[in-house]
């Protein structure tokens, strides 16, 4: 960067923000289209959303090293106090609900878990003397950690979310460095209890969808109608696009959900392959950047909270594409960036601004070690 | 690979170890997220290009709708152009049962809308639960526009209902044709799958013929279908027409049948069950063939009621039997100048006579005429129908010849009619007897035969075919469909004066001293010619055959020509239990009165319908009242008739077009399919796109 252009704003890491707000826009026009060619309900919301969550994802980035340790446990109980007045509320109001109103937006506590146990475990494995990291006293703490706001989400019931809350946290671990045999033995407990766990912890139409999604054409009009009717609208976009605001899955109400979940298939039936390719890139130009923040970090705890924010938003952008293409069950998990809603956006927000955060860091703090 | 290597006990673990380790882990979460995201633009490549032919066309199939527009009908026509059978522009409203998640709860909501009564909506749930559920059951058609509108604003909330613009068939005067043209319906299962699964088949408001001329000329009246291409929304609502392909009309089918004729004959009937018979002599065709009671093809065509069709069902005189073709009695007497011809043939001479004594001894049994009638040769034979010169002449010259002349007559034949069925009926004789009833043909079993009973049947249309074949001396065969080309019919090699000679004694038994002597037309330039017939149905120790129980009184039957010197129009006349051949000729008289004269033939039947209650229709429908309110239901009340259509086909209609002010000309133009197919597929889209949002 070169003096025009002032040192702040050079400062700012573009080889993320270029490809979010690539994203970001794409995503407004995606779903201007969805909306039947109109700014409203979608478009605008979803961009002034994001002008709200960036400024908090700058405010974020500024908090130093010492501030974020602080907070994580008291951010990981508040939540985790949060989960469980949802949960009571719902016992108490007699329908299950998984937000509270907060006046200006409706939050989903489960949401923020995502990124606040991501920062609890990196600030647990930032302060384990290193000499315990092999033992029990490693694995026991995390899992309590990862397994109670799991619990909770589970009670809603909301599968996804969990999934992701444990991904997130298992994620963390791995990269703190515990036996690998302890997660090969996991894998290997996962794979003997999962078929136990799907044929008596999940909900029917849960096991609906595992069985349409290994089967779709089997009920093409039923359960599998969503997954068949986006592989169609992927599909018949082809190379490149049935041309803006031209796809008829979409604007004729073929297409489920096509400003949330399926905004992939409303965005790659107008744009083809090509537009694809280019949302495809855009993701993975930005997690690229979050691993490099981490490897570039210069202490456990930047490390291990910039690899697990990377990976909450991996495992968004994986489930979901996987889910429209026809690869992994219908799972209500939104497309970061793209699909139309707040708590997901802010989520993800958080994520980038915990990125942002640790790349300051790695800017400002000294290098340590000596390969870096 | 590391962690093998590593000592079981106790790992030693430093700062430098865990940053190693993290490097090394953070690598293989990139590589798997990489080798994740190439997987999924791989798998994207794959479905939108190396697929996209698939899907494109799947996707097709979604947006775009192909409905087919039902052909309109094509018309049945009277020998002069007439519409016997058209087709009516309507609303209707449809229902597909297997796109009604909640079918009771939609014809309630319908049943409101449309103001249907709990007849009509019982019938439409019986429907709903016997019918296949892809086949549209009709909830209502011929309704106003305000009805037709109301359900198209409901739409969204009446899964499965089909409002739309069609035509229905439309039988100007109803109950008269009902045998001869039948009725059209919807398709039934069997004939869905008959049909190669024919789509057309199962589109809302598509009917085909199902019985009768409707059924035989099915491929000539069906049309091609128009086929309309619109975009859909998932929910089914239609955004807009990408192309639309206009119908072709079936091609008329012009029938033999004069129109007005076929009504009077039919209305003339009356109160009494029977049929008659009018054959052109030159061409064979067939100018009516009424058949009463009947039923009225457009309650059929609407999908008749089950209180109507259990009405029909349960009468007596079998509405629902078509009984010029199906109807089989003794001829009795009215095949006695048929005989003659067989005696003529045979060398018997017009002059040889018999003494009747009130009857006559064949072999060892003395049989009974109906009457004393002292010397009798062939022509008082004929006029006085006496019985004992048939007995005499036929045991003379042996029933095998009799009938084999009655067989040339026409009796017991089939002919090459597009009808759904026809009964042959028996002529008896020695070769029958032995191969149908394993027994020896007996000197009784010719004395009955030789006047029309014992084992003999014969159809209305078969009497009507004798009579014409007589009265000219040609195998005059019967037609029902209208061409130019003029049959050629065989002689039966009489000469002239034989035909003459048995033409005057038949015009003797009307204009003579005949036994039908009221059957005399009120002309003086043209006579008919006729033969009575009383054919008994029970032995007469049962009845009398005139009086007691319907079911127990004989036939009365008659054959005629006209003009007797020069024969033109020949028929028959049947009616069931009518108690003697006095039932049957002052209605072959009526007729043939209407042939010459509509105006005195209209005159004639009007005091009648005022004193039977109206119009075969109207007494029709009246009686449909009366039955529904004697099972506790209650009916609508019969349309009014706003159609001038009617009048044409109509018998006042004949008197009026034979008028010399010209009323004729003021019959207005039709109401009936002037639209092309473009604009009624228009207006029912815009009238559907328009209200159902």
């Amino acid at each position: 960067m070169n003096g025009i252009v002032p040192a702040p704003v050079a400062r700012q890491p573009w080889m993320m923000l270029f490809p979010l707000f690539v994203l970001i826009g794409f995503g407004a026009l995606v779903l201007f289209s969805a909306a039947a060619g109109s700014w409203d309900p979608y478009a605008s919301s979803h961009l002034l959303r994001f002008a709200v969550v960036l400024v908090f994802a700058f405010v974020l980035s500024r908090f130093s090293r010492e501030f974020a340790a602080f907070l994580a446990f008291p951010i990981y109980g508040v939540v985790l106090i949060m989960l469980l007045g949802v949960e009571l509320m719902g016992f108490v109001g007699g329908g299950s609900q998984r937000w509270l109103d907060i006046g200006f937006m409706q939050l989903q506590p489960s949401e923020i878990m995502k990124p606040a146990i991501v920062l609890v475990l990196a600030r647990f494995y930032a302060t384990l003397p290193v000499g315990m990291v092999p033992t029990w006293r490693a694995l026991i703490p995390a899992g309590a950690l990862i397994l109670a706001p799991v619990a909770l989400v589970l009670l809603q019931p909301d599968l996804g979310t969990s999934l992701a809350i444990v991904f997130g946290g298992a994620v963390v671990m791995f990269a703190a460095g515990l036996p690998l045999r302890w997660f090969l033995g996991a894998a290997a407990g996962a794979a003997v209890l999962a078929p136990l766990a799907f044929f008596f912890g999940l909900q029917p139409y849960q096991q609906r969808r595992v069985f349409t999604f290994l089967d779709p054409e089997s009920d093409p009009l039923g359960d599998g109608y969503h997954i068949t009717q986006s592989k169609i609208a992927i599909g018949s976009g082809g190379f490149s696009g049935k041309g803006f605001n031209e796809g008829s899955q979409s604007h004729l109400h073929y297409l489920p959900e096509p400003h949330t979940d399926f905004i992939f298939a409303t965005m790659a039936e107008e744009w083809g392959f090509v537009g694809g390719l280019v949302v495809i890139g855009a993701f993975a130009l930005i997690l690229g950047w979050g691993l490099k923040v981490a490897r570039q970090s210069s202490d456990r705890f930047g490390k291990l909270l910039a690899l697990g924010m990377t990976a909450t938003i991996f495992f968004y952008v994986a489930i979901n594409l996987m889910m429209v293409m026809g690869l992994a069950p219908v799972v209500g998990i939104p497309l970061p960036f793209m699909s139309h809603g707040g708590s997901s956006m802010l989520t993800n927000m958080i994520c980038i601004g915990s990125l942002m955060m640790v790349h300051r860091w790695n800017r400002t703090g000294p290098r340590t070690g000596l390969l870096r | 690979m590391r962690f093998r290597k590593k000592a079981r006990p106790r790992e030693v673990v430093t700062q430098s170890t865990l940053d190693n380790a993290f490097d090394r882990r953070t690598f293989v979460i990139g590589t798997a997220m990489g080798g994740l995201g190439v997987l999924l633009a791989a798998r994207m490549g794959y479905i939108a290009i190396a697929e996209n032919e698939k899907y494109e066309l799947e996707s097709e199939s979604n947006r775009v709708n192909l409905s087919l527009i039902p052909p309109r009908r094509g018309w049945i026509l009277d020998r002069n152009g007439a519409p016997l059978a058209s087709n009516r522009a309507d609303f209707r409203v449809d229902i597909i049962p297997e796109r009604t998640p909640d079918s009771d709860a939609t014809i309630d909501a319908l049943t409101k809308i449309l103001n249907l009564d709990e007849n009509q909506a019982a019938d439409i749930r019986k429907r709903i639960d016997d019918g296949p559920g892809y086949q549209p059951v009709e909830i209502a058609s011929g309704i106003s526009y305000d009805d037709f509108a109301a359900v198209s604003v409901r739409l969204p909330d009446l899964p499965g209902v089909v409002p739309q613009r069609g035509f229905s068939r439309l039988y100007p005067t109803g109950p008269t044709v009902g045998h001869l043209l039948g009725y059209v319906g919807t398709a039934n299962a069997e004939e869905y799958a008959e049909q190669d699964r024919n789509p057309l088949l199962v589109t809302p408001g598509y009917k085909i013929g199902k019985d009768a001329l409707e059924k035989q000329f099915e491929q000539e009246l069906r049309g091609i279908p128009g086929a309309r291409r619109v975009e859909v929304t998932a929910s089914g609502r239609i955004v807009r027409d990408l192309e639309t392909r206009e119908d072709v009309q079936g091609d008329p089918v012009r029938l033999t049948i004069d129109g007005p004729l076929q009504d009077y004959a039919a209305r003339r009937i009356g109160l009494e069950s029977g049929s008659v018979v009018v054959m052109d002599c030159d061409t064979g065709d067939v100018l009516c063939m009424a058949s009463m009671p009947s039923f009225d093809p457009n309650s059929f065509s609407q999908g008749i009621g089950r209180v109507e069709y259990a009405m029909l069902r349960d009468d007596e005189r079998v509405p629902l039997r078509n009984k010029v073709l199906k109807g089989l009695y003794p001829p009795g007497s009215t095949v006695k100048p048929m005989h003659c011809m067989a005696f003529l043939d045979a060398g018997i001479k017009p002059d040889e006579a018999i003494m009747c004594g009130g009857g006559r001894r064949i072999g060892n049994r003395f049989f009974n005429c109906w009457s004393n009638h002292g010397r009798v040769d062939m022509a008082k034979a004929i006029y006085q129908s006496c019985d004992s010169y048939f007995y005499h002449f036929a045991q003379q010259v042996g029933f095998d010849q009799v009938a084999k002349w009655a067989k040339k007559m026409g009796l017991g034949e089939e002919y090459p009619l597009p009808v759904q069925s026809q009964f042959f009926g028996t002529v008896p004789s020695p070769e029958w007897k032995q191969r149908r009833h394993d027994s020896a043909w007996q000197p009784y079993d010719t004395v009955n035969s030789s006047i029309g009973q014992g084992y003999y049947l014969t159809s209305p249309l078969q009497l009507a075919v004798m009579s014409a074949r007589m009265a000219t001396g040609y195998k005059v065969m019967p037609r029902l469909t209208l061409t130019d080309e003029k049959q050629q019919f065989e002689h039966f090699d009489f000469s002239a004066d034989e035909i003459g000679y048995v033409r005057q004694a038949m015009s003797d038994v009307v204009n003579g001293p005949g036994t039908a002597g009221r059957a005399r037309l009120p002309f003086d330039d043209i006579k008919m010619a006729g033969k009575t017939g009383t054919a008994q149905v029970v032995s007469l120790s049962v009845s009398n055959g005139k009086t007691g129980p319907w079911k127990y009184r004989d036939h009365g039957l008659f054959v005629f020509f006209a003009p007797f010197d020069k024969p033109k129009y020949a028929g028959a006349v049947v009616i069931e239990h009518g108690g003697g051949s006095g039932a049957a000729y002052p209605i072959a008289r009526d007729v043939m009165t209407f042939m010459f004269d509509p105006a005195k033939g209209m005159e004639a039947l009007r005091p009648l319908e005022e004193q039977w209650g109206g119009t075969a229709q109207q007494r029709l429908d009246a009686k449909y009242r009366a039955y529904a309110a004697a099972q506790g239901e209650t009916v609508a009340p019969a349309p009014s008739r706003d159609e001038e259509i009617f009048d044409r086909v109509e018998a006042e209609a004949r008197v009026a077009a034979r008028q010399p002010e010209g009323l004729a000309e003021e019959a207005s133009p039709s109401r009936v399919d002037d639209r092309s197919a473009e604009e009624v597929s228009q207006s029912t889209t815009s009238a559907v796109q328009d209200r159902s949002e």
